[in-house]
């Protein structure tokens, strides 16, 4: 679990996260979502430690990784795996010497222990044929998946994922939601999202934190988000017509089934 | 930003890089890479520029020591002292300020702008060892080697230079050679290699690791890591001159 105190965090005497505080849960997909420039980004990067926050604290299993010294930092941080926006994969390496960089770097296993590690985690991603490639010569969701197998080669129990379906179309998209979601319950992990993807939200939001200009606006799930009543988040989540359409269309059917429900007793 | 800024920030990073490796045998292996890169890369560019740089100071030197007073031997006595004090040491080093310093801020800054960087930092990796440390240490391993060979390539390509043109023949040339040697030079030399070989590995990397926005400060922080390891360059060469002198 993941407690976030009261974080505040500023450039140039601008404040782009303010106050924000929230639970992020074992076991479960957290999403932080909101408009591009909302502060999601740099509110992970404070809950990783990349940015240190101005004032608040950031606590793994009750214990902050804000007060801890750079060896602590370290422990801390093999107990965390991350993909990034661009995947930010090792340009000089392969696809396996990547997803195998973590085991050279902190693991004692030998070169046939690792090598089988590393085929397992790319067979549990769905990349089994690109072993001996470079991030040049494979796709967007390849990419990604690359960066997912690295990120939980190690086993953590905190995942990271920013923007994880930026540069995707809408298939691939879905396909990396669902790894997401599987690879969450599958190892226990807590797992924290960025995003503005409302297909997202909706399809593996178990908890959602909506940002809106630095600070929290909303908190809720998947489930009732469709439903609330904040003026920000509905303008964040309905800005097209045809989401609007679909909300009251979801509106409509759940006011049937509700009376429905009511009608089947009697 | 401020001179002072820059500076702190410089410093900062130098001691950051002074950790426990995680794993010494990545460390090596990257510190090898690095060699080869640093090294073995620039051996063809160092030939070349060394040769010729003998060549055109035999040449030019016999045309201003036109005069039968002066024994020819002094051409090679010339030749040998410019190439060891300050060519060989000051030019080659120069020109690898700018062939590998700007690798070492682009590849850095490409790194940074992809969140490779940004990567290695969340696998608890101290990138300051990991990335610019084997950088640094190479180019010490590596540098003064690249200048004793441009010296030895400069001071025969003069001999060649002169045999070939006709102005001093290779017996001549080798006595010149022998002629008044202080071996003090050489150290003199290593002195300044070591310095420089300092400045273009730890400036370049300073400006790649701190780059900030897109492609474009990339190239610019390449550029301006070029110029400032120039001037300190020339910087640190008046100043060694004048104390160790």
């Amino acid at each position: 679990m993941i407690e976030i105190n009261n974080i505040h965090k500023g450039f140039n005497g601008k404040t782009v996260i303010d106050n924000v505080s929230a639970v992020l849960e074992t076991g479960k997909c957290n999403l932080i979502i909101g408009a591009s420039g909302s502060g999601k980004t740099v509110l992970m990067k404070c809950l990783v430690g990349l940015f240190e926050p101005d004032e608040g604290e950031v606590l793994y299993d009750g214990e902050s990784i804000t007060s801890m010294n750079e060896d602590g930092r370290k422990q801390l941080r093999q107990q965390i795996g991350m993909l990034f926006q661009g995947s930010a994969l090792f340009d000089s390496m392969t696809v396996e010497q990547n997803v195998m960089f973590p085991l050279d770097m902190f693991t004692n296993l030998n070169q046939k222990q690792k090598l089988e590690k590393v085929n397992q985690v790319l067979a549990r991603v769905n990349l089994t044929a690109a072993n001996q490639k470079f991030p040049s010569e494979i796709s967007g969701g390849m990419k990604k998946r690359v960066g997912i197998a690295r990120a939980i080669v190690l086993n953590p129990k905190f995942l990271f994922c920013d923007e994880p379906n930026s540069g995707l179309d809408p298939k691939t998209s879905l396909v990396i939601d669902k790894l997401i979601k599987e690879i969450t319950i599958e190892f226990g992990m807590t797992t924290v999202v960025n995003t503005h993807d409302m297909n997202s939200v909706m399809e593996i939001g178990d908890k959602i934190i909506f940002m809106h200009e630095g600070h929290k606006e909303w908190e809720g799930s998947n489930k009732d988000i469709i439903f609330s009543k904040n003026q920000e988040l509905n303008k964040f989540i309905f800005a097209s017509e045809f989401l609007q359409d679909a909300k009251e269309m979801r509106m409509m059917e759940a006011k049937g089934k509700i009376s429905e429900d009511r009608r089947s007793p009697s | 930003m401020d001179f002072f800024t820059h500076f702190g920030r410089y410093l900062l990073m130098i001691k950051g890089m002074f950790t426990k490796p995680e794993n010494m045998r990545l460390y090596w292996k990257e510190l090898m890479h690095q060699c080869n890169e640093i090294g073995v890369r620039s051996i063809g560019i160092v030939v070349i520029i060394s040769v010729f740089l003998g060549a055109v100071t035999t040449v030019q030197t016999a045309y201003q020591l036109i005069t039968p007073l002066i024994p020819k031997t002094v051409i090679a006595v010339i030749v040998r002292d410019n190439i060891i004090l300050e060519l060989a040491p000051t030019l080659i080093c120069v020109v690898l300020a700018g062939v590998v310093g700007s690798r070492i801020a682009s590849e850095l800054g490409n790194m940074r702008i992809s969140e490779q960087i940004d990567a290695l930092e969340i696998m608890g990796i101290n990138t300051k060892a990991y990335l610019i440390m084997p950088k640094i240490v190479a180019a010490l391993l590596v540098v003064p080697c690249l200048v004793v060979l441009a010296a030895v390539l400069g001071i025969w390509g003069g001999k060649v230079a002169g045999g070939l043109s006709g102005i001093l023949p290779a017996e001549i040339y080798n006595d010149g050679l022998l002629e008044d040697f202080i071996p003090y030079n050489v150290f003199f030399a290593l002195s300044k290699t070591y310095t420089y070989s300092f400045i273009i590995s730890s400036i370049p990397a300073y400006y790649g690791y701190h780059v900030q926005g897109g492609s474009l400060e990339i190239g610019r922080a390449g550029t301006k890591s070029v110029i400032v390891s120039c001037i300190l360059i020339l910087l640190a060469d008046y100043a060694l001159a004048a104390l160790l002198l």
